[in-house]
């Protein structure tokens, strides 16, 4: 077994793209999701099928084959997108569908008394939603959501397939010019682990921080 | 003194089964009537058809000069008029007690903050629960979670406020605490459609009491006069059955 610090320095290069990836596709991933979210609980026929349809395409084919779509797919209608572009765009529409589903539960899970009381008292059916049924949405799903959050920080790993140098990509091109894929792709999987540790700690904090009595902590009903 | 509510000929139909067939009063203001009737004969399905929380299948409802059921009548501006106070409270669960008085002004009506904490205390203390602002609805008792939403009905400043069985979810014991809010709202002038079973209650201050079975009204009256000498055989039965089981003091 070799191991060389240097690797700790050169793989550090692909850390900002890794997160840049990761932190933009986790906020297409809330965007889109909660409206899809939306769509398929409040929506009219129409839109809630195309919610329903977008969510099952999504779930149901390989993130891979999604990326490989975009990347090599969409040159031939005469779409290029950088790579880098690429990568957000299939991670974050991949992670809006699985996303989407979570904040489906959560809102499902909110007591159908509650937008009653919201409706009775006079407020629209989106203030209804943004002040009351969201916001305890929000508390209910986090615990789940973190996973999916935790799934795209390893996922995001696959855009080294489409040339960008992210921890993944760096892992890779060090490995193929020294062939010691052991020990260098060890480093690359202690990285991961290491964001791993860090975002769920801090989304732990959040959890706690944000927690209400009565509202979504495991084993207590709501 | 102007009619402030009225309803008439609310039919509402779930699947086949028709639950209201054609039910029409009028209210003053500061009436209070109190609606009874054995469960099943879509008394709270009536409360939700006068604020459109369900909509009626036919029948016409006024809150004063607006027409409630209009297709094109503003359902929030009106609803926003009318307090809704409902047997398992939907107390918003995110909230403290004094969020939950305070969203409606703020959120509907557009008050500022302060303004809008200032009112939410007034009538947190109203009902008794100025001490309770801080809690979240978990922390509360089932009768001090009736007694805040009362208390978000009324910083609406609603003409009209609509029980549906407020203590029919709580322990005996917590049942006095929320009649007693009630019957101080009775006397302050509020006027106020109550479904319930508490028959105290109606004796005290009720106006007038509708009997209602299966989706019509079969008889209504002052308290003494149902009590006394109802002209339905089957009024008379079910007030003494209903007198029996639920008591007759409040």
């Amino acid at each position: 077994m070799v191991f060389k610090w240097e690797w700790v320095g050169q793989l550090a290069q692909g850390l900002p793209l890794t997160l840049q990836i990761t932190g933009l596709c986790i906020a297409i991933g809330i965007g889109l999701g909660v409206f899809l979210a939306l769509g398929r609980v409040y929506g009219k026929r129409p839109l809630r099928w195309l919610c329903s349809a977008y969510i099952g395409f999504f779930r149901g084919t390989p993130l891979l084959v999604q990326l490989f779509i975009v990347y090599f797919g969409l040159p031939n209608w005469g779409i290029r997108l950088s790579a880098f572009t690429s990568g957000i765009l299939a991670l974050g529409l991949n992670t809006a569908a699985y996303q989407a589903e979570y904040f489906r539960g959560a809102i499902q899970a909110v007591r159908g008394g509650q937008m009653l009381a919201a409706r009775s008292l006079g407020m629209s059916l989106f203030q209804a939603i943004r002040y009351v049924v969201l916001p305890q949405a929000f508390r209910l799903v986090l615990p789940s959501w973190s996973n999916e959050f935790i799934l795209m920080i390893k996922y995001s790993s696959i855009v080294f397939t489409v040339t960008l140098l992210d921890l993944m990509g760096q892992g890779k091109r060090i490995a193929s010019r020294n062939f010691k894929f052991f020990e260098v792709f060890i480093v690359v999987a202690l990285y991961y682990l290491a964001i791993v540790f860090v975002v769920s700690t801090i989304l732990r904090l959040i959890e706690r921080r944000i927690r209400i009595p009565g509202l979504g902590a495991p084993g207590e009903p709501h | 003194m102007g009619t402030l509510l009225r309803v008439e000929d609310i039919h509402k139909k779930y699947g086949k089964e028709e639950v209201l067939k054609g039910v029409s009063f009028e209210m003053q203001k500061g009436d209070t009537k109190v609606v009874i009737g054995p469960s099943g004969t879509g008394k709270s399905t009536l409360l939700r058809c006068i604020n459109r929380l369900t909509p009626a299948d036919q029948g016409r409802v006024w809150l004063e000069d607006q027409e409630i059921t209009h297709t094109r009548a503003n359902i929030n501006r009106i609803r926003s008029q009318i307090g809704f106070v409902f047997q398992s409270f939907n107390l918003f669960a995110h909230l403290t007690a004094l969020g939950n008085v305070r969203i409606a002004p703020m959120k509907v009506k557009g008050m500022k903050k302060a303004e809008a904490t200032a009112l939410g205390m007034e009538e947190l203390e109203r009902v008794g629960l100025a001490d309770k602002a801080d809690a979240y609805p978990a922390e509360l008792s089932g009768g001090q979670k009736q007694r805040v939403s009362i208390a978000r009905a009324l910083a609406m400043f609603p003409k009209l406020i609509l029980f549906d069985e407020p203590t029919s979810a709580l322990d005996p014991e917590l049942i006095g605490e929320v009649l007693e809010v009630m019957v101080k709202l009775a006397k302050d002038g509020m006027t106020m459609l109550v479904v319930t079973h508490e028959m105290g209650f109606a004796r005290a201050v009720a106006d007038e009491i509708i009997f209602m079975e299966h989706g019509v009204v079969v008889e209504h009256g002052s308290p003494s006069q149902m009590f006394t000498n109802s002209k339905h055989a089957r009024t008379g039965e079910f007030l003494n059955k209903i007198s029996e089981l639920y008591g007759e003091t409040d």
